[in-house]
């Protein structure tokens, strides 16, 4: 039994990472239709932001509250992911908004392999994996058999407080309705004074932001490097899918789900048919389901 | 380019100084060295050519090797492979037609199986240094051995066996796990091996689990391990992903002995790991604290002449050396055949890596050394006989 929870657990910090970057795609299809295929390198931006802030504040300033710096820490790799996918957005994908889609999508490989490259050859980054600094004390407790760590408990809480309050921004606050309303119909709604590029940016801002605290939380627990954005782009895109991309709950489900193929696989298969699983699960459901868990079909409009 | 013309200027000094002192016929060997001076390991290279270079002058000042009653000096002919396979096979040709006795190297082993298909074709003894895959002695696909080549290192099949051996005499285990990179032939390889030498020596392992290169999350098989009741684990991963698989290890509550093998060796491993690797152990191929006289001589006329503590490359180098100038002694000629015969027959060499032994095969019988992961530092631990 603690052998289960003990799995589920670690099922749920996998899922949360995956949940928080599969929102930034559902989100920019749900706005654009488009598939934003540098999201990944974008979350692995923001993780860079929050590596080289925390080093300069832990060294800056000695004795500082590990909450404070954690919390500040993550709000600058929001705001670092945040400006920068706005910059690509204006500068990559707004002159493309009239061509026909393949041709941002292929903008949007374009970007991920930039940004990767670039970190790559930058100095002071490079192709060494590295971790983050220790923000939160990593500390161990044994409840009844099943060890639960403070950064689990960090990750698994932080992705949920976010989860929820995106959900209320969208479902509840003027810029969320906005963004339902362009999703639902592009034409129209500029029509009733919607700043149609200013959500549209601050959508991608949203995104960005949110792949941040994903990243900021995934540095604390595993090692970081300018191609992490690779597999765990993939898998998120396989959760938006597989959640029904566009859909904001969806994602998160989605996220949920890979979180618990990529952990339970190795437990009754061997590691190796991780991947294998994962990617059948996303052909059988667009076999069966092509709009994903919760996704509705979408109107061809005339 | 500084260095290039410091290091002509005390040739030419020392050549004449040597020749002054035997006025009589100059009588040399000539050695070739088929390196990865450029490329994208020059450190190994660098490292090669440093310890050659010292093997070469220690003879040369003691006045040279006597091969049947006479004094020869050793000439050096150094060649880059650029780390490529084509271009060190290519250095293998062009040294075979030089006149060269024998060639060292190249080091690693994507350049020394295609060099030692050359050195064998032209009959020319090659002594890889650092090699380590099974397949730089091996003709072909095949299990028969090549006549020609030879090898400093052990292979990697070896450290499987010797980890094995420690994980049950030393660590007293008796629940063993496994964790490897299926995708990777060295790790799987080493992994295999360990498994198949434990339960020889009749200890089961509890959990053989896998990943695939580029995982980062180990929780799922290590809480299986920990399920298991492990109470040691066998990590032959490289030392960038062994920092994730030990802190991870430790959180889901994995508290039993760590052993890794000598991808471990390199400093990384400490920045990434920090205090939590503290107290494991992995198996490579020499330390530079061990306590032998002869490898103590070694590090401090490397260190007076290059400043740096040698590395397993100089010191596997410096071995090759030490087999070539005992073979070419105990052959008492200066011919390719005898050299070869007498490698393939060395019964015992005292190395600096340890003592060496060669069975008929181009594989030496050495011993293993196990090192400790202390205080951020690579500790000598114990010997491990073959």
């Amino acid at each position: 039994m603690q052998f289960y929870i003990q799995q589920i657990l670690n099922a749920l910090q996998v899922g949360s990472v995956y949940a928080l970057i599969a929102l930034g795609y559902t989100m920019v299809y749900g706005i654009l239709t488009m598939i934003n295929f540098a999201h990944g390198d974008i979350f692995m931006m923001g993780t860079y932001v929050a590596f080289f802030f925390s080093t300069l504040i832990l060294s800056l300033v000695v004795g500082i509250h590990p909450i404070f710096a954690f919390v500040i820490t993550m709000l600058v790799a929001m705001f670092g992911a945040a400006l920068l996918a706005v910059v690509i957005e204006r500068l990559a994908y707004k002159p493309l908004r009239t061509a026909p889609r393949i041709s941002v999508v292929i903008t949007a490989l374009g970007v991920g392999l930039f940004l990767e490259n670039f970190m790559v050859a930058f100095k002071p980054v490079g192709p060494a994996p590295r971790f983050l600094p220790p923000l939160i004390p990593a500390v161990n407790y044994n409840l009844g058999g099943v060890t639960v760590s403070t950064i689990q408990i960090v990750i698994i809480v932080v992705s949920a407080l976010v989860m929820i309050l995106l959900d209320t921004i969208v479902r509840r606050t003027m810029v969320g309705i906005a963004m339902r309303a362009i999703a639902w119909d592009k034409f129209i709604v500029p029509l009733m004074g919607v700043p149609v590029d200013r959500i549209i940016s601050l959508t991608f801002a949203l995104g960005a932001s949110i792949a941040a605290v994903g990243g900021t939380l995934y540095g604390m627990a595993y090692t970081i490097d300018p191609y992490m954005g690779i597999r765990i782009g993939w898998w998120a895109f396989i959760s938006a899918v597989v959640g029904g991309i566009g859909n904001i709950r969806g994602a998160m489900i989605g996220g949920f789900i890979l979180g618990f193929v990529e952990i339970f696989t190795p437990v009754f298969l061997p590691s190796t048919y991780r991947d294998f699983v994962a990617f059948s699960l996303l052909l059988l459901l667009l076999i069966f389901r092509p709009t994903g868990i919760l996704g509705r079909p979408m109107m061809q409009k005339v | 380019m500084k260095g290039l013309s410091y290091f002509l200027l005390v040739t030419i000094v020392l050549g004449m100084a040597l020749s002054a002192c035997q006025p009589a016929a100059p009588t040399t060997i000539k050695v070739g060295l088929n390196l990865e001076l450029t490329g994208s390991i020059p450190v190994v290279g660098e490292s090669s050519r440093n310890a050659a270079e010292l093997a070469v002058k220690e003879v040369n000042e003691a006045g040279g090797l006597d091969v049947g009653g006479t004094k020869y000096t050793i000439e050096l002919l150094v060649e880059d492979n650029e780390d490529k396979a084509e271009s060190a096979a290519a250095v293998a040709q062009k040294l075979a037609t030089s006149g060269v006795l024998a060639m060292i190297g190249p080091n690693a082993s994507r350049n020394a199986i295609p060099a030692s298909v050359v050195a064998e074709s032209s009959q020319m003894p090659m002594i890889s240094p650092w090699s380590t895959n099974p397949k730089t002695t091996k003709v072909g696909d095949t299990d028969e051995a090549k006549k020609y080549v030879f090898r400093a290192a052990f292979i990697d099949d070896f450290q499987g066996v010797v980890a094995a051996r420690f994980a049950k005499d030393e660590l007293k285990t008796t629940a063993p796990a496994v964790l490897y990179d299926v995708a990777s032939e060295y790790n799987k390889g080493i992994a295999e091996v360990y498994k198949k030498a434990l339960e020889e020596s009749g200890v089961q392992v509890v959990a053989f689990e896998t990943y695939t290169t580029g995982d980062k999350d180990f929780s799922a098989q290590l809480t299986k391990i920990k399920e298991a009741g492990a109470d040691s684990l066998f990590l032959p991963n490289y030392y960038s992903e062994v920092p994730l698989q030990v802190q991870q290890a430790h959180k889901v509550g994995f508290s039993g002995a760590i052993l890794g093998s000598d991808s471990w060796g390199n400093i990384e491993l400490m920045t990434l790991c920090g205090s939590e690797c503290d107290g494991y152990y992995f198996t490579t191929h020499y330390a530079p604290d061990i306590a032998t006289p002869k490898a103590q001589a070694f590090i401090q006329a490397y260190e007076a002449a290059y400043s740096k503590t040698p590395d397993d490359v100089a010191a596997l180098t410096y071995d090759s050396f030490g087999l070539l100038f005992q073979a070419i002694q105990t052959a008492g000629k200066l011919d390719r055949q005898a050299v070869r015969d007498a490698l393939a027959s060395i019964t015992s060499f005292e190395g600096v890596t340890g003592n060496m032994q060669f069975k008929g095969t181009g594989d030496p019988v050495k011993s293993a050394v196990i090192l400790q992961v202390k205080e951020g530092k690579f500790v000598y631990f114990m010997n491990a006989a073959p």
